[in-house]
């Protein structure tokens, strides 16, 4: 089995749940939970495709699933933020209707091409044998998402801003108290939450298939949701944890393209078996790092 | 009182009402396990329904279902479609098998079609395509085509259609190259486009570069086309990824069947029974052969097309040993339908275990 090959495929599974849970983890430190992220992903897909096939442009395309997918979260914090509407059922609702709408938009789309978008070929980090094909030969969204985790670690570690997010995230009332705009903070956090998700599922419909077909996503926002748990809210806990799934899926098919003799129901499910695994070890210790306001309504008393 | 005798006289209109439209028109109903604009399985059923529906025009009603997952979800949309006056459903998925009958027990009266399983009632048929024929073509354009000697499988369930699909494809590789290999991939879902374009990623990783799928997405055909190694329309044409990945392709044309099944519903003439038809009936149609296949290799197969329809040539046709080594069958000798319907093992030079 050739590493490199099997890195660069590793790379391209992970970085559509990656970009979606990052996402999902900074919505959900707000003290949100969106489980609308599979509609948001399939809404950047078929926005992103419809963009770059019309544009020409795939870098337009990717923008343009990350501002649709913002814009379409934001009806979701519109009804769970001003209208307190229960953010369970509007997150599945969210999903539901982005399901529907995508397939609306992308009928006129089946069947065509998306413009290829080109590697980003580094000079000097590409040239180092093995290494160098293996990490430094990807398109700009497999950078940009390894840099969106460390921003977004940076960001809540160091600045006041993530400081104030996770105050929000953790006891809304007394950050109302102490003067903080709690549905205003909530509300960024949702639409960076979609942005991200559309970025994730532009990615699926350019890069990784690259057409698009209707219902593409499959079940990876629902993955996504799963891994920020799985993370405990942690930013390198993420990363970890979507390069694992993804690593081990596409490890599991290489493996059966390889001919081996393990069994090819322990490969298909070592994915989720890995997981549950993870998450019986985190519970087992106790810490699970969920945000203390993750999910409540906020109503501003006074 | 007088409230209930109205409440019973407008049951009993609507219910004569109800009847009566089930009597004038014939409700058909399909159910899809995919969207009915997935580019293959799905689609193609979709579209020989609309064919059908053309054909009668208002003589019948349609009424579809798409997306239906495999399982209790699949019990239920039948159950609504039954109670909803549908007098004959189709249930395109081998995995509405179980479903299509426990709901066909408790309905008699109601006639169903299930594709491509094995499960008959009086008031179900089952109807599939011998696409093990197509694959013969496939295959052996496959064995044709390869530099590496080694062809990809995207397989999604093991049951019997798809392991004679695979068997079908290797012995005709092998017509063509001896020394071919085959590298199967399980993926368990029929539709999933960024697993089906991971495994097709995967085989070529391992050196696969002709990979044939029986999945319904064309998403193996978009990364086949970056990697510039080829494929094949499955269930539909997929004509959009012509000349190159797709050289030709397997075409499941299901009209002919829906019009006559609706037919003899319209007569009522229907009875269950059990249609195996392949490439002969014209069930299973081959897309036209593009790309750089050389000429001796599409006279070949144009030959082996004519002779599986006129039935002079049978895709399994000893001498053929099973995977262990076990004899199968014996020189000119040519597999029976009971075994070719529960097919559950390789042939010999194919290499893993079938899941369970």
């Amino acid at each position: 089995m050739d590493p490199v090959l099997l890195v660069a495929s590793i790379m391209v599974s992970a970085t559509p749940i990656l970009l979606a849970a990052i996402g999902e983890m900074v919505v959900e430190k707000s003290g949100v939970l969106n489980l609308g992220v599979e509609g948001m992903m399939i809404v950047g897909a078929v926005m992103g495709f419809a963009i770059a096939v019309s544009s020409g442009s795939p870098v337009l395309g990717f923008l343009g699933a990350a501002i649709a997918s913002a814009v379409f979260s934001l009806a979701f914090g519109l009804l769970t933020q001003y209208l307190l509407s229960n953010q369970v059922a509007t997150g599945l609702g969210l999903t539901l209707v982005g399901l529907g709408l995508s397939a609306l938009i992308g009928s006129n789309y089946e069947g065509q091409r998306a413009p290829s978008l080109a590697k980003l070929d580094i000079p000097g980090l590409g040239d180092i044998p093995t290494l160098g094909p293996m990490l430094f030969a990807h398109d700009f969204v497999v950078y940009l998402s390894l840099a969106l985790v460390a921003a977004v670690w940076a960001f809540l570690k160091y600045t006041r801003a993530g400081l104030i997010l996770r105050a929000v995230g953790e006891d809304h009332e007394s950050a109302h108290a102490l003067g903080y705009k709690v549905v205003r903070v909530r509300m960024m956090a949702i639409a960076f939450g979609g942005a991200c998700a559309g970025l994730g599922g532009a990615y699926v419909s350019l890069v990784r298939v690259p057409q698009w077909t209707e219902g593409m996503t499959a079940g990876a926002g629902w993955i996504a949701l799963a891994i920020v748990v799985f993370a405990s809210w942690r930013p390198l806990g993420v990363l970890i944890g979507a390069y694992l799934f993804g690593g081990v899926t596409v490890i599991q098919l290489n493996l059966q393209a390889a001919g081996t003799t393990v069994p090819v129901e322990l490969l298909s499910m070592s994915p989720y078996l890995i997981t549950i695994i993870v998450l019986v070890i985190i519970s087992a210790r106790g810490a699970h790092g969920a945000p203390g306001s993750l999910g409540r309504p906020f109503h501003a008393a006074s | 009182m007088k409230r209930r005798t109205l409440l019973a006289s407008a049951a009993a209109l609507s219910l004569a009402a109800g009847a009566g439209f089930a009597q004038d028109v014939p409700k058909i109903g399909f159910v899809y396990v995919g969207p009915v604009n997935d580019g293959g399985w799905s689609q193609h059923h979709h579209e020989s329904a609309m064919k059908m529906k053309e054909h009668f025009g208002d003589a019948i009603e349609l009424i579809e279902q798409e997306s239906v997952p495999e399982g209790a979800d699949a019990e239920r949309v039948l159950t609504q479609m039954a109670l909803s006056g549908a007098d004959l459903i189709f249930t395109t998925s081998f995995g509405y098998m179980d479903p299509t009958i426990n709901v066909a027990a408790k309905f008699p009266d109601v006639k169903f079609e299930h594709a491509t399983g094995y499960k008959q009632a009086p008031n179900v048929s089952v109807y599939s395509a011998r696409f093990y024929e197509g694959r013969a073509i496939t295959g052996y354009l496959a064995g044709a085509m390869t530099k590496t000697n080694k062809i990809g499988y995207i397989a999604s369930f093991p049951i019997p259609e798809v392991i004679r699909g695979i068997n079908s494809s290797y012995i005709h590789a092998k017509k063509a190259n001896p020394d071919v290999e085959i590298a199967v991939v399980w993926i368990s879902t029929w539709f999933d486009p960024a697993k089906e374009a991971d495994a097709t990623q995967a085989l070529l990783d391992q050196g696969a570069d002709v990979v044939l799928a029986h999945t319904d997405s064309t998403a193996p055909l978009a990364v086949l086309e970056k990697a510039g190694a080829y494929g094949f329309g499955q269930a539909a044409d997929m004509e959009e990824y012509k000349p190159e990945p797709r050289i030709s392709s397997i075409i499941d044309d299901w009209a002919p069947y829906y019009i006559e099944r609706v037919q003899a519903v319209i007569d009522g003439s229907w009875e269950s029974v059990n249609t195996w038809d392949g490439i002969g009936a014209g069930m299973v149609g081959i897309g036209e052969f593009t790309g750089p296949i050389p000429d001796d290799v599409v006279a070949t197969v144009t030959q082996m097309k004519e002779d599986i329809a006129s039935g002079a040539y049978h895709p399994f046709t000893g001498p053929l040993n099973k995977q262990d080594g076990s004899a199968w069958l014996a020189e000119g000798e040519v597999a029976d339908d009971g075994t070719l319907a529960g097919m559950s093992f390789y042939v010999e030079g194919v290499t893993g275990d079938i899941p369970n």
